[in-house]
C-alpha cells in the first residue's frame, strides 16, 4: 500500500457519498441490533425471574412457547429486512467505487 | 445393525469420491483454504448450516428437549438468533477485509505479529476444544450404534477428517458439509412429520399430550427444569447469541465466496435452513419423550444423546434407525473436517506463513505447510480425545462459544467500528477474554463436583456459573477498551482505509 493510495482512502472516507453510506447503515443497523438483542434477552430474563410466561396462550401452549416461536419469526423477518436494505447499501458502494476508479484515472 | 453398517460405508465411500475429485482442484493455497473463493451463496449457505449443526445440536438438543422440555429449546433459539449478529455486524466486513483466516481481518488493521499470533492462538484453542467435544461424542455414539469400541471409533473419524482436509482442502470439506446438511434436514423432516402425524397434525394436541407424557408432567412445558439460576441462564444465552460470530470454523466459510453480497446471501440461506432445523428439534424432543419414554432415553445415555436415534427406531424400525445413525455420523464428519481446517489454517497461514516466514513463503510451501498442519491438528485432537473418553466434556462446546464471544467478537467488532482502537487494545482484549473464560471454567461446576464421577475433579466449585459468558464477555470488551486507552497509539489514516474497505469491498 503506497502513500497515495492511503490518502485516497481518507479522501473517500471524507466524501459526501461515503458519509451517506455510513449514516444510512448506522441508522438501520443500530436500532435493529438493539431491537433483536432486547427481544432475545427478554425471554430468558422473563422465564428466569417471573412466571408470567407460564400462563396459557392457546390451551396447553403457554406464552413462553409463543415468545420462543416469535424469536424464529423475528430472526427470519430481520434477515429479509436486512437483505432488502443492503441492496441500497450495495448501490451506494458501487457508486463510491466507480468514483474512486474515475479519480484514479484522472491522477494518472 | 447391518443396514446401519452398510449406510455408514455408503457415506464413507461417497465422501471419499468427493475428496478424490476435490483433490484435483486443490493445488494452490487459495484453493486449499477457500475452495478458490468460487462457491455460490446457496452452496455456502448450506455448507455453513452443515458446518454449524453439530452432533451436539442434533443429538444433544433433541435429548435435552426430551428430558427437560422448554429449557432444552433455549439452545435452539440462541444458536439461531446468533445469525443476526453474524449478518448485521460481521459477515460483510470479514469478507471484505480477510483472506484465509479470522486473524486476517484483525491484521488488516493492525499489521503486527503479536495481534496475529494471539488471534491465531484463540482460533486454535476454540477449534480444538470444539473438536475434542465432537470426537468424544463421536466415539461414544459409534460405539452405541455399531458396537465398535471407543478407540477404533475415534480413530476412524479422525482418519476420515484428516483425509478430507489434507487431500481435498476446503472444496472437499464444503461438499461434505453440503451433503450432510441435506441428509440431516431430510432425516429430521421425516421424523418430525411422523411425530406430527402421531399427534394428528395438531400443535395443541401435541402440547396437550406432552403435559402427561413425561415424569415432569405439566412442568415439562415450563422453563426452569434444567437451568435453576437466572444468572446461569443469562450467561448461557449471552454466549450462544454472541459466540457464533466469533467461531473460527464458521468465519472461514465466508472466504469461500467471491464478495460481500454473496457472503450476505449465504448467511440468509444458512439462517433459513438452520431455523427450520431448530424448529424441528421440538418434534424430535417431544417425540422422543412421548414415544421412547424418559426412562429408555436415560438408560441408553444419561445426557439424552440417544433420544433422536431411539425415536427413529420407535417410529420407523431398524431402517429409520440406521438412516438416522448414518446422518449423525455424517454430521460428525462434516463438523470435525471444518474444525481441522480452521485450526490448521491458523497454524499454517497465521503462524507459519506470516509470523515465521514473514509472507515470503512460496505457494507450494504454503500448501505443504497447510497439509502438515492439518495432520498435526488431527493427531493432537485424536490423542486428546482418546484421553478424554471417561471425562464429561459436553461443556467444551459451550466453553468454545464463550471464548469465541469473549475473546474474538469484541476485537472483530472494534476493529471495524472504533476509530481509536489500537494494537495494544486488540492484544489485551483477546487475551483477557480468553484467560477470563478459561479461569472461570477452571473453578466452575464443570470441572469440580463434590460427588466423584460427576465432573473431572472432586471438590466444591468456587463459582456457581456453568457458563462464563456473563463475566468473560464484558471482561473481553473492557480489556479491549482499557488496553486501547492506556496506549497512546492511534492511526486515523489506517482506520479510514479499513472503514472504506470494509464497507465497499474496495481493495
Amino acid at each position: 500500500m503506497n502513500q497515495s493510495s492511503k490518502s485516497s482512502y481518507s479522501r473517500i472516507a471524507e466524501s459526501a457519498r461515503f458519509r451517506l453510506l455510513m449514516s444510512q447503515k448506522k441508522r438501520f443497523i443500530m436500532p435493529m441490533s438493539l431491537f433483536f438483542l432486547v427481544f432475545y434477552f427478554v425471554l430468558p430474563i422473563m422465564t428466569s425471574y417471573s412466571a408470567v410466561l407460564n400462563q396459557s396462550a392457546f390451551g396447553p401452549i403457554t406464552w413462553a412457547w409463543v415468545f420462543a416461536f416469535a424469536q424464529f419469526i423475528m430472526t427470519w423477518i430481520l434477515c429479509s429486512l436486512y437483505t432488502r436494505k443492503a441492496r441500497a447499501f450495495d448501490a451506494i458502494a458501487e457508486q463510491i467505487k466507480a468514483e474512486a476508479g474515475a479519480a484514479k484515472e484522472v491522477q494518472r | 445393525m447391518n443396514t446401519a453398517f452398510l449406510l455408514f460405508l455408503v457415506i464413507v465411500a461417497g465422501t471419499l469420491v468427493i475428496t478424490y475429485y476435490a483433490a484435483k482442484k486443490t493445488k494452490t493455497a487459495s484453493e486449499f483454504y477457500t475452495a478458490g473463493g468460487g462457491l455460490t451463496g446457496w452452496q455456502n449457505g448450506l455448507a455453513i448450516a452443515g458446518d454449524y449443526m453439530s452432533a451436539a445440536s442434533f443429538l444433544g438438543i433433541a435429548g435435552m428437549v426430551a428430558l427437560f422440555g422448554f429449557d432444552g429449546f433455549f439452545y435452539s433459539i440462541g444458536f439461531l438468533v446468533a445469525y443476526l449478529v453474524v449478518l448485521y455486524w460481521i459477515a460483510e466486513p470479514l469478507r471484505n477485509l480477510g483472506k484465509y483466516t479470522m486473524a486476517d481481518m484483525i491484521a488488516a488493521r493492525f499489521d503486527n505479529k503479536k495481534v496475529r499470533g494471539v488471534a491465531a492462538l484463540n482460533s486454535i484453542t476454540i477449534s480444538i476444544f470444539y473438536m475434542i467435544a465432537q470426537l468424544v461424542g463421536a466415539g461414544a455414539l459409534i460405539k452405541l450404534l455399531l458396537g465398535l469400541d471407543y478407540t477404533t471409533s475415534v480413530l476412524i473419524v479422525g482418519l476420515l477428517m484428516t483425509v478430507y482436509v489434507v487431500f481435498g482442502g476446503m472444496t472437499a470439506t464444503s461438499w461434505v458439509q453440503i451433503i450432510k446438511c441435506v441428509l440431516l434436514m431430510a432425516g429430521t423432516f421425516i421424523i418430525s412429520l411422523i411425530v406430527f402425524a402421531k399427534f394428528d397434525f395438531n400443535i395443541v394436541t401435541m402440547f396437550e399430550k406432552m403435559q402427561t407424557a413425561t415424569p415432569l408432567k405439566d412442568t415439562f412445558l415450563h422453563p426452569g427444569n434444567k437451568f435453576g439460576s437466572g444468572l446461569d441462564t443469562l450467561s448461557l444465552n449471552m454466549a450462544l447469541v454472541l459466540g457464533t460470530a466469533g467461531l473460527p470454523h464458521i468465519l472461514i466459510r465466508f472466504f469461500t465466496v467471491k464478495d460481500a453480497p454473496t457472503a450476505r446471501q449465504s448467511v440468509v440461506v444458512a439462517t433459513w435452513v438452520i431455523g427450520l432445523f431448530y424448529v424441528m428439534t421440538i418434534f424430535l424432543g417431544f417425540g422422543a419423550a412421548a414415544f421412547v419414554g424418559h426412562d429408555a432415553i436415560v438408560n441408553a445415555n444419561a445426557a439424552g444423546n440417544m433420544a433422536a436415534p431411539l425415536l427413529a427406531k420407535a417410529l420407523g424400525g431398524d431402517f429409520l434407525f440406521a438412516f438416522v445413525s448414518a446422518v449423525a455420523f455424517a454430521t460428525i464428519l462434516a463438523v470435525v473436517a471444518g474444525l481441522v481446517l480452521s485450526a490448521a489454517s491458523a497454524f499454517a497461514h497465521d503462524f507459519y506463513s506470516h509470523i515465521v516466514r514473514k509472507g515470503a513463503a512460496t505457494e507450494k510451501e504454503q500448501v505443504i505447510a497447510a497439509k502438515l498442519a492439518s495432520v498435526g491438528v488431527a493427531i493432537i485432537s485424536i490423542i486428546l480425545a482418546l484421553f478424554a473418553q471417561k471425562l464429561n466434556v459436553a461443556f467444551l462446546v459451550a466453553l468454545a462459544f464463550s471464548v469465541a464471544a469473549s475473546a474474538n467478537l469484541p476485537v472483530l467488532m472494534l476493529t471495524v467500528f472504533w476509530r481509536r482502537f489500537n494494537t495494544s487494545g486488540a492484544v489485551t482484549g483477546m487475551l483477557s477474554g480468553l484467560i477470563c473464560s478459561l479461569l472461570i471454567v477452571a473453578i466452575s461446576p464443570n470441572i469440580w463436583d463434590p460427588i466423584p464421577g460427576n465432573a473431572i475433579l472432586v471438590g466444591t466449585p468456587l463459582i456457581e456459573l456453568t457458563n462464563p459468558g456473563i463475566i468473560s464477555i464484558p471482561v473481553g470488551f473492557l480489556g479491549a477498551v482499557l488496553g486501547t486507552l492506556f496506549s497512546s497509539r492511534r492511526d486515523a489514516a489506517k482506520y479510514d482505509e479499513i472503514l472504506v474497505r470494509a464497507n465497499t469491498g474496495m481493495q
